[in-house]
């Protein structure tokens, strides 16, 4: 049987708002499909798996967030496994982490990994409250698809010339630094602000991720999804599948 | 208190129209009897809060998970008529409600984690018990780290003693260098403690104690929880026998134990008033749900959640209840950190209105949910058991412990 191996980076400080909901959602849809998985909790102090096939990074509070820029900065195998091509989805204060720089809660930079060509500075205002956002960074079946999350953050995340944005924001923040955009799409690697868990709520992009790595997929009935996203955009105010 | 005679006058047509307004709440059955006194009488006179502080002995209770038990249990602790807000209205307007309803000189309180500032400055507290700090309704709160600040300031300003948890670092470092009994009430969730909040280091747990390499340490304890067992600051041991089940009431006792010593109320006595405490405001008592009963539990967080899932036995017929109201936090995104997973294989009942949230959380987490909006429908789905648990997020518990 195939097994699928997923990298769950730094759980314990990056993991404030239920994003391991994330590895879970994976995990339950890979076996689904009847495939095994193994699941790689990074730890403080762990090496980061330079050769898995997916990896998935939390959000989480400012000081932890601190903490855990600087064990990754130590590290350099998630810099290989982007460079290799594995998925990586990367949410809230693990996109921030993941770009060049970001503004602690005392507005001081801390370096990021350097693997997106994006930053984030300090908003006035926190950005909280439910999204829905249009993908347009993705191809193929995830396209145009309506993602559904709640947003919780304090940074304006700024994305460089040569990357594009995941999605069009239809409610909501989103990036929050100046258009209204949401997330980043670089190659293999998708950052979003999205909580919900977004993979929970957007079950199209977990089967874009697993897609990546295992080829095409049957579906999946997904009852109480569909009934989940229909009373979150009720919610927010917009009506879609 | 000095004051001009005009602003005593204005707080007194305040709390005659806000008695008038909590009387009208309660005869239309709005529900708002506890909060809404407070708001009119701090509108028409914005020092309510301290003029009606003034003469009294206040203690303050605050901390994301335990509220409300440990205020009760103080309350019934110490035996006398006191002031206080059973019904957990805990930020201002509730809390000048309250002080508005009794001049009872003894004042116990339930305050909001984040309105603990403003009220312990105000009510001039001279002691706060001080509880935990963990994620909960994070829409609302931002960050537990920087409720942990605003802490800081407080014990900082307030000159109050301080009962304190602990085995929270979080709550350590608050504290500071504040006067304090220190309670390790034998467990604690470290979701919001890898990280020492004075300097950012990774915390070093060994045999249950934490530290960190800069010197913020868990404070050897005055009263400590062993197993079902109160050590006492003299070292003597007292069995806890509170009716009110698992461990985290046997440390909301505890916590209660260390206050009511402070007014002369010795640990015996404590623990013999609280014997008869069985439930607390509907938390722990028995409601009918397709027609058989039911014990309903609260729950508002993964914390709380934890401690709850801790007390159900692996033969109960359990239904949860999810709203993401208001009052619970409109992101249901906790739920996915909740070991639900014990519940793999099980059939469980999925209600509320963030039902279908719950209930992915649940198939992913390899349980078996019936979900539907009625929660006789619901527990008429799940297999005959000795015992039915109802456990509840706060909007729905609040309807829920109606149904009596």
């Amino acid at each position: 049987m195939t097994t699928i191996d997923i990298v769950h980076v730094l759980p314990g400080l990056l993991g404030t708002y239920g994003d391991a909901g994330n590895v879970a959602v994976l995990a339950h849809r890979a076996r689904q499909r009847g495939y095994a998985v193994r699941i790689l909790d990074v730890h403080p102090g762990d090496p980061v798996p330079a050769h898995a096939d997916v990896y998935l990074i939390g959000g989480g509070e400012d000081v932890a967030q601190v903490r855990a820029v600087e064990l990754l900065r130590a590290d350099d195998g998630l810099s290989i496994a982007v460079a290799v091509g594995a998925p990586v989805l990367a949410v809230c204060a693990g996109m921030q982490i993941m770009g060049e720089w970001f503004q602690d809660r005392t507005g001081q930079r801390i370096e990021g990994l350097g693997i997106l060509d994006l930053r984030t500075t300090r908003r006035q205002i926190r950005a909280v409250g439910d999204v829905v956002a249009r993908i347009v960074g993705l191809p193929g079946e995830v396209a145009e698809h309506d993602l559904i999350g709640f947003e919780n953050h304090q940074g304006a995340t700024e994305l460089g010339d040569g990357i594009l944005p995941l999605a069009q924001v239809r409610v909501g923040i989103g990036n929050g630094a100046g258009s209204a955009v949401e997330g980043v799409v670089a190659g293999t690697v998708i950052g979003t602000y999205l909580h919900g868990p977004v993979l929970a709520l957007n079950p199209a992009l977990a089967d874009h991720l697993l897609t990546s790595v295992l080829g095409p997929l049957e579906p999946l009935p997904d009852g109480h999804v569909r009934e989940f996203r229909r009373a979150r955009a009720r919610r927010a105010g917009v009506t879609f599948e | 208190m000095k004051g001009s005679p005009l602003s005593a006058a204005r707080l007194t047509v305040a709390r005659l129209l806000g008695a008038a307004a909590g009387w009208a709440s309660r005869a239309t059955g709005r529900g708002e009897g506890e909060t809404l006194p407070g708001v009119l009488i701090l509108r028409l006179a914005p020092d309510a809060l301290a003029r009606l502080s003034a003469n009294r002995s206040t203690t303050l209770i605050s901390g994301t998970n335990g509220k409300s038990t440990t205020t009760a249990l103080i309350v019934t602790a110490l035996g006398r008529p006191t002031t206080t807000n059973p019904l957990g209205a805990n930020v201002a307007s509730g809390v000048v409600t309250a002080l508005a309803a009794s001049s009872q000189r003894t004042t116990v309180l339930e305050v909001d984690e984040l309105s603990l500032r403003r009220i312990a400055s105000d009510t001039r507290a001279h002691l706060i018990v001080a509880m935990n700090l963990t994620r909960d309704q994070l829409d609302r709160a931002g960050e537990v780290g920087r409720i942990e600040r605003d802490w800081h300031r407080t014990f900082a300003e307030s000159g109050a003693h301080v009962i304190a948890n602990a085995a929270d670092p979080l709550v350590v470092s608050a504290v500071g260098d504040a006067p304090a009994t220190w309670v390790d009430p034998g467990w604690s969730w470290p979701g919001d403690s890898m990280v020492c909040p004075a300097c950012t280091e990774l915390l070093t747990r060994v045999e249950g104690r934490w530290f960190c390499t800069c010197g913020l340490h868990q404070p050897t304890a005055n009263y400590r929880v062993e197993g079902t067992t109160l050590v006492l600051p003299d070292g003597s041991r007292l069995p806890i026998e509170v009716p009110l089940p698992g461990r985290v009431n046997v440390a909301n006792m505890a916590f209660a134990v260390a206050t009511v010593a402070h007014h002369g109320v010795s640990a015996q006595d404590a623990l013999a008033r609280c014997a008869n405490v069985r439930e607390v405001s509907g938390r722990y008592s028995t409601i009918e749900v397709g027609g058989r009963p039911a014990l309903l539990m609260l729950a508002k967080n993964p914390a709380g959640w934890a401690a709850a899932l801790d007390m159900l036995r692996p033969d109960d017929a359990v239904v949860f209840s999810v709203n993401a109201q208001l009052l619970d936090g409109a992101d249901t995104s906790w739920l996915w950190d909740v070991s639900f997973e014990e519940f793999g294989g099980r059939v469980v009942g999925a209600h509320g209105h963030n039902r279908h949230d719950l209930a992915l959380r649940l198939e992913v987490a390899g349980a078996d949910p019936r979900v539907d909006a009625d929660i006789d429908a619901v527990a008429r789905q799940l297999p005959k058991a000795d015992r039915l648990v109802v456990l509840a997020t706060y909007t729905s518990f609040r309807e829920l412990r109606r149904r009596r």
